[in-house]
């Protein structure tokens, strides 16, 4: 009963602070909403029994991601959101597709899984069998993060610094 | 105990959410937060599954999940203070010199 | 809790491990060294010295690959990577792209005054997502190289730094991509709810033993949509003109080929290894293949871009490549492969000419900057020649075989509807292919001045992409055997027909070649 209850609480808040990403025009607000869905994540984890990835989550996700979003919201001075008309032939193709899809999905989970429980920290999850599998059955995906991040650093590096000469006024075309 | 199910659907309205940010937003970093989204939702997913399987693996992936959402972070972020440096917006419908 | 040194050995990875990732450690190591070297060397001169180190890496890739091919197939870490026939052919396609892009961008690098370093680095690191993508057998790793190649990628396109298209057509890259990878991973995560597991065999024998749960589907679909923005298949391809045309062309050479064709490899994998007859799963690829062939010629018809015009035939070369999918394994999977190994010989070629022919800021890239170009510079029009005669799929070119094993094993599967849609589509192909022809030879130039002479890398790149084509195009055997080959390593035993049609054919052709020499 308490597993439910929790799951519903921060299982709304997050759902409540997904739409608000939508809703809000500024993207300070945004980012501010999906640190709240990045939070009540980390509960819906620990529920589950993932005390590790609940702890990642708030480290990496809300810790750290989400710093460099607002930094960068603030280093831009981003305003609040200008309403222009986008693509008609995106949002004619978009939502139809969206909402098939979505329904499409919507029935596969159904059909699935349908009354299977899962009790409260249902998962295994010692630390020391999660190094197991990740020092040893995903040695090679782990190391290759390494990679990841070294194109991550020059990337931003090269992307972010400014070029010797800009020619801001000449555009091409 | 609460049905597997339940935290499915949780993860498909989160992806679904992000969808439809990216679908409707035009701010370019609230686009790139929707993607952020929809990497949250299909974490969840994970490690319902996981639960489902008493799978370890499941935790394992969100690992890798979040190692590679934050070099995306890293580069898009700086893409995008490329592009406002050309163009000095962030209005993806003004980003248009190249016809779509 | 005490470890015996029996338990020790299992869990440290042993030197056979190493060998299946050589490719891999070759690479990343010349990258290092490359990004090391921009460090310490003077800006100034370090441009060539750059592009020589990141090219020994490329050649040292293929050889590493050589290596792999005489080296025990097998697994290496733990199941995560398989070293097969399969694999090592599009090692191979992924080091020998690697190696003519940085050729073709020596010389350029200068042109446009971009920074060395870090482009080859990048184009290195990148090349080794890619061909651990063709070796992965685990989606969690593929997820991962996918992700390295895609970021590079995403660099690369916006490496112009002076101007505002190529920052432009990288945000469109980067948004889009992650978009897609997203939806990958949607996928991937079904296919673990559906079966438990994330290794593709492990997946498949739970496929093989139950009945298969509509997550596994579900599953399925949204990993082929994600790969399919990744190539540019048709409903997923609005994101390719955009990005081609602000992109610098070395990287859209890059882009267009090694990256598709790693992705190819995964499709390859994934769908044929999850073999389980499923009418709905194929009709799926019947739409995107016909879409992707039919949007990529008809939208082509209008540009007057040049590296436009060559990005929509390039959604509709995935196109074709996807008939092959639609098509039973046994015959579809070698005509994928060929396909794909022609169409990066002559897509590299055709986009190494426009980059030489760019000039700096890449300002010639409209139809009529190609008028008589074939009295600017005749060597320069004859190599494009080649390459376009080869994009539409004349016989004597690696096109025309490409094209002929895809609707050849789209026939033994009685596909003929897709057969039709292809063939028509060849036909509208051709017409824009032949504009650009007919400008360059029959139009008069808009300006008289020679074109810069060709110089050394371009033309080394250029070298190697007509011989690979034309290759290709004469004596198809050799590579179709060895994609043969690799075919019973990935289908279960017993499935394994050969195309006779072809090798008939391919015999008249050879003939043919030998009198029209003779005489």
């Amino acid at each position: 009963m308490l597993h439910l209850v929790l799951f519903t609480v921060f299982g709304l808040i997050c759902v409540a602070g997904a739409i608000n990403l939508l809703v809000q025009t500024h993207p300070i607000n945004s980012a501010l909403s999906l640190v709240v869905v990045m939070g009540s994540l980390a509960v819906e984890y620990l529920l589950l029994g993932a005390e590790f990835v609940a702890a990642v989550q708030v480290i990496v996700y809300a810790g750290a991601i989400m710093v460099l979003f607002v930094f960068v919201i603030m280093l831009l001075n981003a305003g609040a959101e200008e309403r222009s008309k986008g693509s008609i032939v995106a949002l004619m193709l978009g939502v139809p597709g969206m909402l098939v899809g979505s329904i499409l999905t919507a029935w596969v989970l159904v059909k699935h899984s349908g009354t299977q429980p899962v009790a409260l920290g249902a998962l295994p999850g010692h630390p020391k069998d999660i190094a197991q599998l990740l020092f040893h059955d995903f040695l090679l995906p782990f190391e290759v993060t390494s990679i990841l991040v070294l194109i991550a650093i020059m990337g931003a590096v090269v992307l972010a610094s400014r070029p010797e000469s800009i020619e801001k006024t000449k555009k091409e075309n | 105990m609460v049905p597997l199910f339940y935290y499915l659907v949780l993860s498909g309205i989160l992806f679904a959410c992000g969808v439809t940010g990216f679908l409707i937003k035009r701010n370019i970093i609230t686009i790139f937060m929707s993607i952020e989204l929809m990497l949250n939702g299909v974490n969840l997913s994970f490690v319902a599954f996981a639960a489902q399987w008493h799978a370890l693996s499941g935790q394992v992936f969100v690992f890798f999940v979040m190692v590679v959402a934050a070099a995306e972070a890293a580069v898009g972020l700086a893409i995008i203070i490329a592009v406002f440096r050309t163009r000095e917006t962030l209005n993806v419908d003004k980003v248009d010199l190249l016809k779509l | 809790m005490a470890t015996s040194l029996n338990d020790m050995m299992q869990t440290v990875p042993q030197w056979s491990d190493y060998i299946r990732i050589l490719p891999e450690i070759v690479l990343s190591l010349f990258g290092m060294a490359v990004m090391m070297l921009d460090a310490v060397m003077d800006e100034s001169k370090s441009q060539k010295a750059l592009g020589a180190v990141a090219l020994i890496g490329a050649f040292g890739a293929i050889g590493a690959t050589l290596y792999q091919a005489q080296y025990p197939f097998g697994y290496g870490f733990w199941e995560m990577v398989r070293v097969d026939a399969f694999s090592i052919f599009f090692h191979f396609i992924v080091a020998a792209v690697t190696a003519v892009v940085i050729l073709a961008s020596f010389e350029y690098m200068e042109v446009q005054r971009i920074r060395a370093g870090e482009y080859y680095g990048l184009i290195l690191f990148g090349a080794v997502g890619m061909s651990l993508m063709s070796s992965a057998v685990e989606l969690v790793l593929i997820f991962i190289a996918l992700e390295i190649s895609s970021i590079a990628t995403y660099i690369l396109a916006g490496f112009r730094r002076r101007s505002a298209t190529s920052s432009e057509s990288s945000l469109k890259y980067f948004l889009l991509g992650s978009f897609a990878t997203a939806f990958f991973l949607y996928g991937v995560a079904l296919m673990f709810g559906a079966t438990g597991s994330t290794s593709i065999f492990a997946i498949s024998r739970s496929l093989e033993s139950g009945n298969i749960s509509l997550l596994a589907y579900a599953g399925l679909a949204f990993m082929f949509v994600g790969l399919g923005f990744k190539v540019a298949a048709a409903p997923f391809h609005v994101w390719t003109p955009d990005v081609y045309e602000g992109a610098p062309s070395p990287v859209v050479a890059f882009m267009s080929t090694a990256p598709k064709a790693a992705v190819f490899a995964v499709l390859l994998r994934v769908i044929f290894e999850i073999n389980s007859p499923v009418p709905t799963r194929m009709w799926l690829i019947w739409i995107v293949a016909a879409l992707s062939m039919t949007i990529g010629n008809i939208a082509a018809l209008v540009q007057n871009n040049v590296k436009r015009l060559l990005a929509y035939s390039s959604i509709a070369h995935a196109g074709y490549i996807l008939v092959a999918f639609a098509a039973l394994p046994s015959s579809g999977i070698p005509a994928a492969m060929f396909y794909t190994a022609a169409y990066a010989a002559m897509n590299v070629g055709a986009f190494a000419v426009i980059s030489h022919f760019g000039g700096e800021g890449e300002r010639y890239v409209t139809m009529e900057d190609y008028a008589g170009l074939g009295k600017r510079s005749p060597l320069l029009a004859v190599t494009l020649t080649i390459f376009l005669l080869s994009l539409i799929g004349i016989p004597a070119t690696g096109g025309f075989f490409a094209k002929f094993y895809v609707f050849s094993a789209a026939l033994q599967a009685n596909l003929v509807g897709l057969v039709i849609i292809g063939v028509l589509n060849s036909a509208i192909g051709a017409y824009y292919y032949l504009r650009i022809i007919v400008a360059m030879y029959m139009h008069e130039p808009k300006q008289e001045a020679p074109v810069a002479p060709i110089p050394m890398g371009a033309g080394l790149a250029l070298a190697i992409s007509v011989v690979v084509t034309i290759y290709l195009g004469v004596i198809p055997g050799r590579v179709l055997n060895y994609a043969q080959q690799s075919v019973s390593e990935l289908t279960p035993v017993g499935q394994v027909v050969s195309l006779q049609a072809p090798h008939a054919v391919e015999a008249r052709m050879a003939t043919n070649v030998k009198k029209a020499l003779a005489h």
